[in-house]
């Protein structure tokens, strides 16, 4: 019975450690999200007025652009899935690609193909265990995304996007996609993240302005080269800062999933500890209990033999 | 009309700036523009170089961008661009030594062309406020 007391000693030893580990991720991950929040509402003024701007161009002014117009036969969508650089966040890259796996379906269902880009190392290593392509990756920042990394996917997917004509087909440049989607987690509240699908290409944009009052007509812009340079400059950063919106919502989101997970599995390692003292203390008391009647059965065996000599 | 400008200096991941101003001169792909009180709306391209805010107390506002935007509209001036520093958050030993690394990068190299003028940028506001 000691042997087995020992045992449960070290069970609730190292499910105590655990604890503190998993209270510390806790703690850390809680004081990440106020960072991450306020990442991205400091990101908030620059698209707000970006796509002031954009809109600005997009009404005043009835130049075509490559990035807005419907591709009239779309056969080849990318998917940008974000999932996290690291584990311990609950169901938060799994529901992810869980969202992306259905739209993937769907755009199948569709007749187009489906090239798959992916940031952060889970999602990595999930296409990579299931020996599925996937076209180009990144790595290393889910946690705190920084603009330059938006910009860098920006131009990779803007790329993917209008290397479209059949010119360069003919040039045995791979051709590229007609629609680019983007999956990622969006951030609600601390409990609430949702995994959401966007279409990020062909753009539709989103009309920022209200409506013009009767007495205040909107301004009628100069623009400087002129509309078209304005927009050919725009628009990329437009969709930049999109994917950067993105990238700091599923930042945010992963926190607070991490921060859910680490409190919950906090609470079990609690509970773990409360039921291995029980089973403890009750394998101690066992242990005393057999020693004492061993004691009063050798007494007792002792105290016979004793009477039968005699 | 309303004698001053209402200015918001955007970088992509912050508000670099926001206040009232006299003036604002920036450098757009066309060249340098000044711009007050009553312009008229414009939308234009800003390459990487110094913008100039003066304020109301006649003070002088210097900052660094890269390739951006300039949007003007009933007095509301907005420049967006991915980086912008304030010429004092700028470190003038970092983007000196910034500038000798892109240089001696190689000159045919776009990205240290790019590293070269964002730093020569950086150089010229911490100068000019100085």
């Amino acid at each position: 019975m000691a042997v087995s007391l020992r045992e449960y000693r070290a069970r609730i030893k190292s499910t105590e450690s655990m604890k503190k580990i998993t209270r510390a991720m806790e703690l850390i991950a809680a004081s990440r999200i106020i960072k991450a929040q306020q990442r991205a509402q400091a990101a908030a003024p620059y698209a707000r007025e970006l796509t002031r701007a954009v809109s600005a161009v997009a009404t005043f002014s009835n130049v075509d652009h490559a990035l807005t117009t419907e591709p009239e036969n779309p056969r080849k969508a990318a998917v940008l899935i974000v999932t996290s650089d690291r584990g311990l966040a609950g169901a938060y890259s799994s529901s992810v690609i869980k969202e992306a796996e259905r739209l993937t379906e769907k755009l199948k269902e569709e007749g187009k193909e489906v090239e798959v880009y992916i940031s952060g190392r889970k999602g990595e290593a999930y296409f990579k265990f299931r020996q599925r392509p996937v076209v180009q990756s990144w790595s290393g920042f889910s946690d705190q995304p920084t603009y330059d990394v938006a910009h860098d996917i920006g131009e990779t997917l803007i790329g993917a996007f209008l290397n479209d004509d059949d010119q360069a087909a003919a040039e045995g440049v791979p051709p590229g996609v007609d629609e680019v989607h983007v999956v990622y987690t969006r951030f609600r509240s601390m409990l609430v993240q949702e995994p959401t699908a966007v279409r990020l290409l062909p753009l539709e944009v989103v009309e920022g302005e209200e409506p013009p009052a009767e007495d205040e007509l909107l301004p009628l812009y100069e623009f400087e080269p002129s509309p078209a340079d304005v927009l050919d400059a725009l628009l990329p950063r437009y969709v930049q800062s999109r994917i950067f919106f993105a990238l700091l919502q599923a930042a945010a989101s992963e926190l607070a999933a991490r921060q859910k997970a680490m409190k919950s599995a906090t609470d079990n390692a609690d509970e773990l500890i409360k039921k291995y003292t029980r089973i403890a203390n009750q394998a101690r008391q066992a242990g005393i209990t057999q020693e004492i009647s061993e004691i009063v059965g050798g007494v007792n065996a002792l105290a016979d033999a004793n009477a039968g000599s005699e | 009309m309303a004698d001053q400008l209402q200015v918001e200096l955007v970088a992509a991941d912050r508000l670099v700036w926001s206040g009232e101003a006299k003036m604002v001169i920036a450098r757009t792909t066309e060249g340098d523009v000044g711009i007050l009180p009553g312009h008229a709306p414009i939308l234009s391209l800003l390459v990487d170089g110094v913008v100039d805010v003066q304020t109301q107390e006649g003070e002088t506002w210097v900052a660094a961008v890269d390739a951006g935007f300039l949007s003007v509209a009933h007095n509301r001036v907005s420049i967006l661009s991915e980086h912008a520093e304030m010429s004092h958050e700028i470190d003038l030993e970092k983007a000196r030594a910034d500038l000798e690394r892109a240089k001696s990068a190689g000159e045919n190299d776009d990205e240290a062309e790019e590293a070269v003028r964002r730093a020569e940028a950086r150089i010229r506001a911490v100068e000019r406020a100085g």
